[in-house]
């Protein structure tokens, strides 16, 4: 019996190429003197860029797997990869000068995002707990890390290690609940596991215990309420880079994990964990939205605004059908988009030894650089879930399949509390328009970083009116694997 | 009760007391060494399921190695206790409520089930570790890889966190003291010869 085949390793070649070239890197940047460091970031783009190459190349819509089932590449895998790439690409781009000027844009930096996103990527193909397990380490290991990389910094340090205390405890959490499935199916494989609960168990109790583990370790990972206390802590401390990084591509690689663990393994349970998703979905949208409210530092507010997008994609789970699922998938999408481009524009408005990290910082922007006021506009209206954006089309996808599947109550909590959210987001855009402004300088920003900025607010508005196309690759790929 | 039963039982017992222990010790270095009986007593169970390589593996690296090192940064460090305990008798109350309805609740679910794996016994000559290695070589070669990855990573993040070029620091360059020639120590000057007696006697 021969170790490895070509049949085993051509699915996985994106991960390969990850993982050579994040070492090749690693070798090559120690020789590398600091004023020439945009070899490593050019190195790390162009890594990016054949990634982009070898998933598209590879990507056939149809569902094959490596490894003995370990590792599985079907079209959600595909999408959710493309779209990891494109948004930790836009994160070097927003966050290049921001590094730069901190002492911050250094080779680690650059092999930690590569060994960070082959993490991600083995979650999204994970086929069993082991390597989900694993490339959820992998991951959490290196964000640990980034935030903490600026060690000079007090706050930084103290939320690397409250991420780290936490995200330690999940997995724990995680690895007790796999520990208790795998005692009563006898499989640690996805398929295997939902083959054995097809035919039904004698012991549906002891399931149950090991997925309501399960669930509170994948609620600490995707910060969602009564797990959600490390959110705003980390997102204020951390470098805003890093922040930008922490609240995009974890939550794709977060919902793919999601689907393969829930829809996929555990899909005969699907009765069990849609009431445990209704708990933690509903706090976390009220939660999320209210106490948003009461911040006076954006990063925090948009930490209590990422608790409650996650509530909305955890709503799109609750109907445990294929269409909820599309919607969620669709809502993550947008929501990486949304984020990147907040975050960016705090990057955007930063500048050597001054963070503007506080909403008065944006008092009167339409003054000093109209295009950017307008751009941070549509981001707080598709977040608000305002039409004609993405959000709102993101939010009526979810709301409604969770309408399909009977839940009433929920959804009219769920508009409620999202009216409630509307306030803080706009709040922001008053600012921006109706304030004059404490420093009437216009933000300068580098040609890519405003062209990114750019396309990146005008796809919020273009999904916006057009969310077809997109909705569609989401429903195609979901139905296509699960 | 068989010998066997018997033998589990009081591993089990010293195995949940010892890790008391860890969390109850006032001195680090007692729950240090509380932990490492733990990790023991863990290791006689696994002996007892016949899992001898784990068994050797728990012994050897975590009491050999980690418990080691974990000793030496304990003795290292300078703990504060008496501010790391501060507030402890304000939060026990709530601790030890969350903490008695969980252990009811998980005892409930979990007691008297098993999960049948028992009475499968090998025969004589099989070998643990091959089993093991064969396995881990050939199917569960792909998590074998990534766990070699994140080994990877831990060294990345270790050095980046705590690696950092002082520019003050004093340091010898082994290059330059080798490569050194005659010239760049001694200096050669030449002076006039001038008679030492006649100096004194003019300055008088």
């Amino acid at each position: 019996m021969s170790l490895v085949s070509w049949h085993d390793l051509a699915p996985m070649l994106p991960e390969i190429f990850v993982l050579c070239m994040g070492s090749l890197i690693l070798l090559v940047d120690a020789f590398i003197a600091d004023r020439h460091r945009f070899v490593t970031y050019a190195a790390t783009q162009l890594t990016l860029l054949g990634a982009v190459l070898l998933t598209a190349q590879g990507a056939h819509g149809e569902t094959v797997t490596g490894f003995h089932g370990l590792f599985i590449e079907d079209p959600v895998a595909d999408v959710l990869k493309l779209m990891l790439y494109v948004s930790i690409s836009a994160m070097l781009v927003y966050s290049k000068s921001y590094l730069q000027v901190r002492g911050l844009f250094r080779g680690e930096f650059f092999v930690l995002v590569l060994f960070a996103a082959l993490g991600m990527m083995i979650m999204i193909s994970a086929g069993n707990f082991l390597a989900l397990y694993l490339g959820l380490e992998l991951q959490a290991l290196c964000l640990y890390a980034l935030v903490a990389l600026s060690r000079d910094s007090a706050v930084a340090t103290e939320a690397a290690l409250k991420y780290f205390v936490l995200g330690a405890l999940a997995s724990g959490l995680l690895l007790y609940g796999m520990s208790m499935v795998y005692g009563v199916t006898g499989h640690l494989d996805l398929s295997g596991i939902a083959g054995v609960l097809a035919h039904g168990v004698k012991d549906h109790t002891v399931l149950v215990f090991g997925l309501v583990f399960l669930v509170a370790g994948l609620a600490f990972k995707l910060g969602v309420v009564p797990f959600h206390m490390w959110v705003p802590d980390v997102y204020q401390g951390a470098p805003t880079a890093m922040t930008l990084f922490i609240g995009t591509a974890p939550k794709i690689a977060a919902f793919g994990f999601v689907i393969r663990l829930l829809a996929g393994g555990l899909q005969p349970l699907a009765h069990d964990w849609s009431g445990m998703l209704v708990i933690l979905s509903v706090l976390s949208i009220a939660i999320g939205n209210i106490t948003a409210i009461a911040q006076s530092n954006i990063k925090r507010m948009l930490a209590y605004s990422t608790i409650s997008h996650m509530g909305f994609v955890l709503l799109g789970f609750l109907s445990g059908n294929l269409q909820g699922y599309g919607a969620a998938m669709f809502y993550v999408l947008v929501y990486v988009l949304m984020s990147l481009g907040a975050f960016g524009m705090v990057m955007l408005l930063s500048r050597q030894g001054f963070e503007a990290e506080h909403l008065d910082d944006f008092k009167g922007l339409n003054q000093r650089s109209p295009w950017y006021a307008f751009l941070m506009l549509i981001l707080m209206f598709s977040m608000a879930g305002i039409p004609p954006t993405a959000g709102f089309y993101a939010k009526l996808a979810v709301l409604s399949s969770a309408l399909d599947a009977g839940y009433v109550g929920l959804v009219v909590a769920a508009v409620l509390f999202s009216v409630v959210g509307a306030f803080y987001y706009l709040r922001i855009v008053k600012l921006m328009y109706f304030d004059a402004p404490s420093d009437p300088s216009a933000c300068r920003a580098h040609a890519d970083v405003g062209v990114l900025m750019s396309a990146n607010g005008l796809a919020v508005l273009a999904l916006g009116i057009l969310p077809q196309p997109l909705m569609a690759l989401c429903t195609y790929s979901i139905w296509h694997s699960l | 009760m068989d010998f066997e039963t018997f033998v589990f039982y009081s591993f089990g017992a010293i195995l949940v007391a010892s890790g008391l222990r860890v969390v109850t010790a006032r001195n680090p270095v007692h729950a240090a060494l509380a932990l490492v009986l733990a990790f023991f007593t863990a290791a006689g169970l696994w002996i007892l399921l016949e899992a001898e390589f784990l068994a050797i593996t728990l012994v050897l690296v975590y009491v050999g190695a980690v418990m080691v090192l974990f000793l030496f940064v304990v003795m290292m460090l300078d703990l504060n206790l008496t501010k790391l305990r501060e507030g402890f008798w304000s939060y026990l109350p709530v601790a030890v409520t969350v903490a008695a309805l969980m252990g009811f609740e998980m005892t409930t679910v979990l007691y008297g089930r098993s999960f049948g794996s028992q009475g499968a016994t090998e025969p004589a000559g099989y070998s643990n570790t091959k089993a093991l290695g064969s396995l881990l070589y050939t199917q569960y070669l792909y998590p074998f890889e990534v766990a070699a990855v994140i080994l990877l990573v831990a060294i990345v993040a270790a050095i980046a966190l705590t690696m950092r070029h002082r520019k003050d620091t004093k340091y010898q360059n082994p290059a330059a003291q080798v490569s050194v020639k005659r010239q760049d120590r001694v200096r050669m000057v030449k002076m006039k010869a001038t008679p030492r007696a006649e100096t004194l006697e003019s300055q008088e």
